[in-house]
Formats: structure tokens, C-alpha cells, sequence
């Protein structure tokens, strides 16, 4: 499943991430295999999408959201 | 002083740094640039004990240290070269302690570099409400560094840092990732080529040099092709290995109440703030706020530096024999200077409400809602700030650019972001739409000039759009395109921090546009008061017979308005209009609006004093009646052919061209230093004058 498929009040673990510049930009924001997300706000045009990533809470668009593979839990 | 030592304050973004750094240093600091770069290189002050002081700077806030944009590019240079002068005895690291696993990624690479740090721990409150306790002994001791808890905003735990400081026994430089684990040949000819013993930095520095710096980057390809080295795989692979240690320590150390987090009061607003409806109604509602605040509250203090000018302006011209430099200093550098203070109110407001917003966390959320928009004209969410304060003024809003990351998006932002109508355009419009319309008509309840003045800047607003999707097709991209930002949690605003931010907005205001717009005011001075082949002389001549005529029932205000009027008309300036007219008449202008045009290059309100120096009408050009005198003199102004000058198409002509045209020579200056290269200035003067011109020449055409 992907990280733009995620819906509200899901928790899901990261468990792969594609693209070579946006994985590394990715880990260093701390969006790691293993790390637990959730969704949490969706911006008024659908896009970006706001998640929590671990403790803290970052935006990203959805074409790269598509990019994270996850894991429901 | 006996003794100075330079710390280097480094941490992530949002994770208080400028509360740590306001509160070691107050306002015993100085803004100047990092060398070669346009980041803002803070540098301050703080005494530790009798004999010693602490020589802070403030690295700007940053993730990690393989730099995306330009501000992480200087935090790493600082750090990785010991023969800068800037190089740190110590890092004072602050970390967020409701997050600390990601801070913690940034404190690890600082501390491979081999400077020794020391760990604040901040929002430790915060963390605390999410139910996440520290034991600060455990995680001194997994680091291996000290590690100290404060809190930035009620300036707790500063006592400690000093003591910390100086305790230099405590200063340990520690590893953390293992670099042995790269091949050692690889290693060895990386340092050489580097020139750097310690083989983190060298490789650090390569793999950065690889992307960032053409220094040497062939050589360190060549090398990492020969070991087969992949840049970014390892860069990847450390920073994995890297979390892996940070896992352990935080496990170690961290002691929680609860698994679950608390849905704290951020996510609650944020369901209202970025809501479909209400979002979008809030962001509207604000934007209309700030914009009534900066066009009404700012209407006091604007009188005010007007009058304080107009008095000294009369002070100096009675108390400075007659001559050229009287005239110099009045009407070069003193309304120069007048040009760039009277807006300094409009500047302290949008500046406060931005500095406010942004403290609050709010701005990170506009960038969060606006980005769908934004993104088909080639910008980011973040855009949306440039583009709101340059209804103030450019200068300042292209500064603000420097937080977009990506390259592509932040230049198209810079481009674009004159379009926007400034408060310089402000009096041009008020004059010219008065022109059109009564001030006093009404459409129902609304006041039709009002609504036109308010169609100007939504111009204003769809020009920059269409253009940027114009040179989103012109720039080339460089990285690729991501929009990746932090929401940090909601924080009440230090007020402290605010007053700081003002003050150093404005002066960096006052000073970068100041110099420009003051030079540029002399230059013109001097065009408009010299002429050729005698022609003033000429005029001096005939105005000195005049007044000595006793039949002539003319006053002397009106004899001295008429003479500055002819002088004007007969110098260079005026020169160049009539050498201009032939280019300008297709879109409506004739010879006088052309000196217009070019005395507005010191700052567009310049105009309405240029008309009514030209139209001969006494007095300043500043308050109503003045105002009403010039519109009369325009109105009844007669072209070559008899017909009046200003018909309804020049008026539409000028409106357009003035909101369009690139005037400002403050803008360009700024553009310059923030491209680092003429060439986007240039392509920014042609473009927008090129805009200007067909576009008055289409408005013109269809009106008249």
C-alpha cells in the first residue's frame, strides 16, 4: 500500500521508499523503514496531505506520497 | 575581555534557535552576510564570566548537513573548514525534546566533523504534555557529550549554558558513525584531494563538492568511480545507521506515560485551519486584515515622517545659502531619503503580521493550503509569502524567497514577485483613478475608486501567476521538485523575538533600498536640474526680468512654479522625454509623461511629484489640495492636436504601465545580490517593461 492511500484514524508503518533524491531528503526528515505514520490533514485542494511521522507532524504532496510504500498495522 | 571563544549555535528548524540566541545575546549582535552568499550571518555577543565572552553565531537552521538550499549550504561551510575563521571551539546544539530522534540526526553528523558539542534540550514542557520524559543523565551518557534541559522562551537554563561554556574539561569531540567502514584507499585519496585529515569531513565534503561545487569535482568523481563509490547510496546508508544509533540512545533515556500521543491542541486547530472551507475563509480573512492594517494603521505614521521631512526640508532650505548644493540636498538626497522612510511603516506592519504568523507556526500552514495553486505556475506554497509582503514592497519580499528550497521555485518567486503591486504604486494609482472616477461615487454601498484600486492589485496578482507560468518554461530545473515541509505545532509568539525581527527588517530596509534609492535620487536631481546649451541660463533670464517687472499681476509663488516648470521642461530629464516620445506616443504618452517615466526610477510615487512640478502647481505634491490641484492642471493639460492630454485610454495606459513596468532600481539591486548574477535582474527589467508596454499598447488602443 502506498502512502497516498492512507486514511484517516489508519496506522500504518513505512516500509519502503523510492526516489533517490526524495528518500534521502525523506530519512533525513526522519521518514524511515519502520517509522509509524498517520494521516492527519488533507489540504483544502486535496493536495498535499499532512501527516505525523513518528512525534512530529510534516506535509508533502501527494505524487511523492505515492512513493512510500506502507504497511497497515 | 582577556579571553574570547566562538560557539556555534546550530540546531533544526523550529527548534527555538533564535529564542536561544535573542536570549544569550539580546540585542548585542549584528547582521551582516555569510562571504559570497546572501544568507543572513548572525553574530553575537554574551559574557561568561569577568575575564571571558563567548563569541556566538547563529548557523541557520538546518536538518542535515548535505545542503539542499542556500541556507544549509553555510551552516556546512562553517563547520567544515578549521581554517575559517568562523570555526567554532564548541557547538551549542538545541534540539527539540518532542522530537528529538530527527534533531538528533544533524547533532550526530556536527559532531563527525570533530567539534566538540553540547546538547540543550529544549521544549522539554511540550515534550512533557505529550507525555515523553528525558532521564538527561542517561542521555548524556549514551551520547557521550554533556546535555543540559532549558527553555528558550522563558529564558531558563541560560545560567547553565554560560557555566557549560566555559567548563571546557566537559567539552568532549565524540563519533558516532564509523567511517572505517568505507574502503580505506577510497579514504586516503579523498583526504588528499581534499586536503582533510579527518576522513568524515573529506568525504563529506567530497560527495557535497560532487553535487554543489565545481571545486575539484571532476578529481573526486574520478575517485569515486575508481572504488566504485556511490554517493548517495552511502550517503543513504548513513544516515540509517546513524537513526539506528539515535534509536538506541532515545530508547535508552526515554521515558514515556503513555504510548499513545495525545491529539494535542495543534491537530485540533489544524482540523479548523486547513479545513476545506474554513481554511480557506480564515487565510482570505487574515490576508484582508493585514492589508487594511498596513494601508490604514500606517496612515499616521506615514503623515507623520512626511511632515517631519517637509519641516526639514524647510529648515534646511532657509538655513543653506541659494545655490546647488541647497538645491542638492533638498531635492536630491533629502527626498530621496523621504522616498524610502515614508514607507517604512507599511514595511514594520506586514512585517510584524509575518514575523507574528510565522511564530506562531501559521505560515508553514499557508504554504500548506496555497500549494495546489501555486504549483501549476512553476512555485510552492511557500511562494505565497514573497508574493502577500511585495504588496508592500519587493525589496524585502525578495529576501523573504530564501526559505524556498527548491532552486527553479524560488527564482521564478523572485521574477515575479515586482508584478505585485507595491505601496510605492500606490500614489500613482490614487492620482490616475481619480482621474476616472469621483472618489466620492458610489456603486450601491461600495466605492467605485476602491474597487478599482482593488482590481490593480488582483492585476497585479494574475500578471505574476501568467508569468510565472511564462518563465516556469524559461528556467531550467536543477533538482528535482518536492514539497516537504515541517507543520511545527502551535506556539504562542515571543514578543521579545518579534521586536528583534522588526528591528533588523527595518534597518536592513532603511540601508539596502535606502543607498540605492538616495543615489539614484541625486542622478535624477541632476537631470532635472541641468540642462543644455544655456537653455536654463536662458530661463533664468527671462524669470529675473520678469519679476522685476511691476506691471505683471502674478504672485511670486506662482512666477517661481511656472519657472521651476520650464526649467524642468528644458533640462535633460526633460531631454529625454522628448527624445523618448516617439516610442511612448503608441500607447498614449506624450513628451511630459516621459520625464515622469524616468524621474519614477528612484521610486514610482515619484510621479505624482514629477506631474506636479511639471504642471507648475505650488507646493510639495503631498496633501489633498495639492493633490486636487495637480488632477485640475492634468485634466486640463491640451496635446499637440487640442485635444485633451489625459483622455480616458492614457489614463487606462498609464494605470497598466505603471503596474507593470519594472521602475524600481532597489528591486533590481536585490535581485542582483540574491541571483548572484546580473543576468536574472536583466531578464526581469526586459520582461516586465516588454509586459508593460503591450499591454498599455492594447489598453490604450481599445480605449481611445
Amino acid at each position: 500500500m502506498k502512502l497516498s492511500e492512507l486514511k484517516f484514524n489508519q496506522l500504518a508503518t513505512v516500509a519502503a521508499v523510492h526516489g533517490d533524491e526524495l528518500s534521502l531528503k525523506l530519512f533525513e526528515m526522519g521518514l524511515l523503514p519502520g517509522e509509524e505514520v498517520e494521516l492527519e490533514n488533507i489540504a483544502p485542494f486535496g493536495d498535499p496531505i499532512a501527516i505525523r511521522v513518528g512525534e512530529y507532524k510534516m506535509c508533502l504532496r501527494i505524487d511523492d506520497a505515492a512513493c512510500i510504500d506502507i504497511n497497515l498495522k | 575581555m582577556k579571553q574570547e571563544i566562538t560557539v556555534a549555535l546550530a540546531g533544526n528548524p523550529n527548534s527555538g534557535k533564535t529564542s536561544l540566541f535573542n536570549a544569550l545575546t539580546g540585542l548585542n549582535h549584528k547582521v551582516s552576510n555569510f562571504p559570497g552568499t546572501t544568507v543572513d550571518k548572525k553574530i553575537g555577543y554574551c559574557k561568561l564570566n569577568a575575564e571571558t565572552r563567548a563569541q556566538i553565531i547563529d548557523l541557520p537552521g538546518t536538518y542535515s548537513l548535505y545542503p539542499k538550499s542556500a541556507d544549509e549550504l553555510v551552516t556546512y561551510d562553517i563547520l567544515r573548514n578549521k581554517a575559517e575563521t568562523d570555526f567554532p571551539d564548541l557547538v551549542l546544539f538545541i534540539a527539540d525534546a518532542s522530537n528529538l530522534k530527527r534533531n538528533l540526526l544533524l547533532l550526530t553528523q556536527v559532531a563527525d566533523l570533530g567539534v566538540p558539542v553540547i546538547l540543550a534540550l529544549n521544549m522539554v514542557d511540550l515534550a512533557q504534555r505529550k507525555g515523553i520524559f528525558y532521564e538527561l543523565e542517561l542521555l548524556a551518557q549514551q551520547l557521550g557529550i554533556p546535555v543540559l534541559s532549558i527553555n528558550a522562551r522563558n529564558k531558563e537554563g541560560i545560567a547553565k549554558i554560560k557555566s557549560l561554556l566555559l567548563d571546557e574539561a566537559k567539552h568532549k569531540k565524540v563519533t558516532y558513525f564509523d567511517i572505517n567502514q568505507v574502503d580505506a584507499d577510497l579514504l586516503n585519496e579523498i583526504s588528499e584531494i581534499t586536503d582533510k585529515k579527518n576522513p568524515y569531513a573529506a568525504l563529506q565534503y567530497a560527495i557535497n563538492a560532487s553535487v554543489y561545487l565545481n571545486n575539484k569535482a571532476k578529481q573526486i568523481n574520478a575517485a569515486f568511480a575508481k572504488y566504485n563509490f556511490n554517493p548517495r547510496q552511502f550517503q543513504e546508508q548513513e544516515i540509517l545507521q546513524r537513526y539506528k544509533i539515535i534509536d538506541e540512545a532515545v530508547r535508552i533515556s526515554r521515558r514515556q506515560r503513555n504510548n499513545t500521543i495525545i491529539k494535542n491542541i495543534t491537530q485540533k486547530a489544524d482540523k479548523i485551519l486547513t479545513h476545506r472551507i474554513w481554511g480557506i475563509t480564515i487565510f482570505l480573512g487574515l490576508l484582508f486584515l493585514v492589508f487594511q492594517a498596513i494601508f490604514s494603521w500606517s496612515a499616521y505614521p506615514m503623515d507623520l515622517v512626511e511632515w517631519s521631512f517637509t519641516w526639514l526640508t524647510n529648515f534646511v532650505q532657509a538655513q543653506l545659502p541659494d545655490g546647488i548644493l541647497n538645491d542638492l540636498i533638498v531635492h536630491g538626497v533629502l527626498a530621496g531619503l523621504s522616498g524610502v522612510i515614508v514607507f517604512l511603516p507599511q514595511i514594520i506592519i506586514l512585517f510584524a503580521f509575518i514575523a507574528v504568523l510565522e511564530d506562531v507556526g501559521y505560515m508553514a500552514r499557508v504554504g500548506f493550503i496555497m500549494d495546489r495553486i501555486m504549483r501549476p505556475f512553476g512555485m510552492n506554497g511557500k511562494s505565497i509569502v514573497p508574493l502577500i509582503s511585495g504588496m508592500a514592497c519587493a525589496v524585502p519580499s525578495v529576501m523573504a524567497s530564501r526559505s524556498i528550497e527548491n532552486k527553479k521555485e524560488r527564482l521564478i518567486t523572485i521574477l515575479v514577485t515586482p508584478l505585485m503591486s507595491c505601496s510605492a504604486r500606490l500614489p500613482v494609482y490614487t492620482l490616475l483613478i481619480s482621474m476616472l472616477v469621483p472618489e466620492t461615487a458610489k456603486w450601491g454601498p461600495f466605492n467605485v475608486h476602491g474597487m478599482v484600486l482593488m482590481l490593480m492589485y488582483l492585476l497585479g496578482f494574475i500578471a505574476a501567476l501568467l508569468s510565472a507560468a511564462v518563465f516556469k518554461w524559461i528556467v531550467k530545473a536543477e533538482s528535482s521538485n518536492y514539497f516537504i515541509m515541517e507543520l511545527p505545532g502551535y506556539k504562542l509568539p515571543v514578543w521579545h523575538n518579534l521586536l528583534i525581527t522588526l528591528y533588523e527588517k527595518g534597518s536592513a530596509f532603511v540601508v539596502g533600498a535606502g543607498k540605492i534609492i538616495v543615489a539614484v535620487s541625486v542622478v535624477l536631481w541632476a537631470f532635472a536640474s541641468f540642462g543644455p546649451r544655456g537653455n536654463m541660463r536662458a530661463i533664468e533670464q527671462k524669470y529675473a526680468a520678469l519679476a522685476m517687472n511691476p506691471n505683471l499681476n502674478v504672485s511670486t509663488a506662482e512666477l517661481a512654479a511656472q519657472k521651476s516648470a520650464e526649467k524642468l521642461q528644458a533640462s535633460y530629464a526633460g531631454e529625454f522625454g522628448r527624445w523618448i516620445e516617439p516610442a511612448i506616443r503608441p500607447i498614449g504618452f506624450e513628451w511630459k509623461m516621459g520625464i515622469a517615466l524616468l524621474t519614477s526610477l528612484a521610486a514610482r510615487e515619484v510621479f505624482v511629484g514629477t506631474m506636479s512640478t511639471i504642471y507648475s502647481v505650488g507646493g510639495s505634491g503631498g496633501d489633498a489640495d495639492d493633490l486636487n490641484a495637480i488632477r485640475q492642471k492634468m485634466m486640463n493639460e491640451k496635446n499637440s492636436l487640442g485635444k485633451p492630454a489625459y483622455s480616458t485610454g492614457t489614463i487606462l495606459s498609464l494605470l497598466v504601465f505603471y503596474a507593470f513596468a519594472m521602475q524600481c532600481m532597489s528591486t533590481l539591486s536585490i535581485v542582483h545580490s540574491e541571483t548572484k548574477t546580473w543576468k536574472w535582474p536583466i531578464v526581469q527589467f526586459v520582461f516586465m517593461t516588454a509586459l508593460a508596454y503591450l499591454s498599455s499598447l492594447v489598453v490604450y488602443h481599445i480605449f481611445s
